[in-house]
């Protein structure tokens, strides 16, 4: 067998995620809440955008690092929404999707064997691709008595001081957490005196509901950064990009923002895989960046109302949920005697919603379930009044 | 802003039921009532119909906007014809408007020729209007902020990370 995947390959197996979507694709009366991405469509002018620029023919590769213009706008744009301040010409690369970025920083920083933490429950790619690099993975889980904060107790117990990075991912998908900066600064403190380095996974940044939310220190959003907390800039890399926000996940558009050394070593491997992000996506994330504030203002307050909405009825089921405060998800209990995966695939069965089992998404998910309200309030109405009966049926 | 907060939730869905509205304005149900009944009182909601899409009927249900002309007099002012012409159940919403004509009419009925005549019989003769401009709506693609189409199938994938 001359074909035979690499060991670090054949480490990885199929995302638990996988057997949920073969299931709710046999049907068709599927109410879906496992859906990551926005049910929004993406805002007319960045579509405009990407219309003209294929008129005008504008269709060959960018520089490495993107579009000067873009790398500009997306200087401009940290700076007034997070207070992150990264130059456009090295510090800021952009990428195919936040999860190039995210791909690219296991390849550039870990070496093999190296320890990398990662807090628990999280997007269900990091871990493999801390695998593909040929690091080690160090599950740092998040306890829903925290409202699935990361606390340095955490830290500690899991050895995460020997790990080399730590990545973190808030507001988090799957919980909907979100850390403040009071959250943040012992995590600071600990990853400056353990010498870690971080990488912040902040695509969800937009989506910050808290009214009450301590304020980003400089930033006009109510999203705190860890990059912008004292030392940290230099240890940190912060991804973002176009997907959720901007309801752009199909153009694949994401950046890195970091250290001008680190994001050369990114640059380094992005330059040989990937060339250059897709140019008509280039052109439309900068006019996403122009001219869609209000667009993005309207779908947060629409997330913001269906948060609320199904937050209040899996209560009102006897279904206990944390206050999830970002990204589009809720991360409620399943009821007392059912493991997560039996819960999400009976449910699926008996009422044809789909949910996805919390232990998909690491250590601390287990007994929860991600629900996605990225889904219009009529569906979302019927399809919480399938979980109660469901829940009512086996109670 | 609570009350605005209502308003706007009640103009995407008038069918919301007050319960759903306090959960997704972290209302108290008590709250929302007081909010919608107070919005009553003083005549900001002046009642609550469904949006209709007549294309899907297969009943003919014709509208024209209609653009009127005026002229005044000192006895006769704009809210002295616009009285006249509300009173007509056959007219469905009637605005004074800038620009090249006076009133904006919007006039329903069961087929062209009522239309036709509730024009040239009734409107045309007030005294006061010197010109109609009768424009048959032939398709409506959106009605008070709802979309009239099909709508865009939902191709995301069913479960995703």
């Amino acid at each position: 067998m001359t074909l035979e995947p690499a060991d670090r390959v054949q480490a990885v197996g199929p995302s638990g995620i996988r057997r949920f979507f073969e299931i709710a694709e046999e049907r068709d009366d599927v109410i879906s809440l496992g859906v990551g991405e926005p049910d929004f469509s993406t805002p007319w002018a960045a579509r405009d955008a990407a219309i003209q620029s294929l008129e005008h023919g504008r269709t060959s590769y960018t520089a490495n690092r993107g579009m000067r213009e873009l790398r500009e706008a997306i200087s401009t744009y940290v700076a007034d929404r997070f207070a992150l301040e990264y130059g456009a010409d090295e510090e800021i690369l952009v990428t195919a999707g936040a999860s190039e970025a995210v791909d690219l920083a296991f390849r550039a920083f870990v070496d093999p064997g190296e320890k990398v933490a990662i807090a628990q429950p999280s997007y269900i790619s990091y871990e493999p691709g801390v695998i593909f690099a040929g690091g080690e993975v160090v599950p740092v889980p998040t306890d829903e008595a925290d409202d699935f904060r990361l606390t340095v107790d955490a830290l500690e117990d899991a050895g995460a001081a020997d790990a080399e990075l730590l990545v973190l991912c808030y507001p988090n998908n799957p919980t909907g957490a979100v850390m403040s900066r009071a959250d943040l600064e012992p995590i600071a403190e600990f990853v400056r005196d353990n010498d870690l380095a971080v990488l912040s996974d902040e695509i969800y940044a937009e989506l910050t509901f808290d009214d009450d939310f301590d304020s980003n220190h400089g930033g006009s959003a109510k999203h705190t950064s860890i990059a912008t907390l004292p030392s940290m800039r230099e240890r940190t890399i912060v991804f973002n990009g176009f997907s959720k926000a901007h309801a752009m996940t199909g153009l694949r558009l994401g950046y890195a923002l970091g250290p001008a050394e680190a994001i050369a070593a990114m640059n380094r491997i992005h330059q040989y895989g990937m060339l250059s992000a897709p140019t008509t996506a280039q052109y439309a994330a900068l006019e996403a960046l122009d001219s869609c504030a209000d667009d993005v203002a309207t779908m947060v307050s629409q997330y913001d109302r269906r948060r609320r909405f199904v937050l209040s009825r899996f209560r009102e089921i006897g279904m206990p949920c944390f206050e999830a405060k970002g990204a589009f998800y809720v991360f409620p209990e399943v009821p007392d005697g059912w493991m997560a995966n039996e819960f999400a695939e009976e449910l699926l069965h008996e009422e044809g919603v789909a949910v996805v089992p919390g232990d998909v998404f690491g250590v601390g998910g287990e007994g929860h379930l991600r629900v996605s309200y990225a889904t219009g309030l009529e569906e979302l109405r019927e399809a919480l009044a399938r979980i109660e009966r469901f829940v009512a049926e086996h109670a | 802003m609570s009350e605005r907060e209502v308003l706007e939730l009640l103009r995407e869905n008038a069918r919301y039921d007050t319960a759903d509205i306090a959960r997704m304005t972290d209302l108290e149900e008590s709250e929302v009532e007081a909010a919608i009944e107070a919005l009553e009182a003083v005549g900001v909601i002046r009642g609550y119909q469904p949006v209709v899409d007549w294309d899907r009927l297969e009943d003919e249900r014709v509208r024209a906007e209609v653009e009127l002309n005026v002229t005044l007099d000192r006895e006769t002012g704009y809210d002295d014809i616009a009285e006249r012409l509300a009173r007509f159940p056959q007219v469905t919403a009637l605005r004074l408007v800038s620009g090249d004509y006076d009133f904006d009419m919007e006039v329903e009925g069961d087929s062209i020729r009522e239309v036709s005549q509730f024009i040239s019989e009734k409107v045309a003769p007030v005294p006061e209007i010197t010109q109609t401009v009768t424009h048959y709506i032939m398709t409506s693609y959106k009605e008070q902020g709802i979309e009239l189409g099909d709508g865009e199938d939902d191709d995301r994938l069913s479960v995703s990370p």
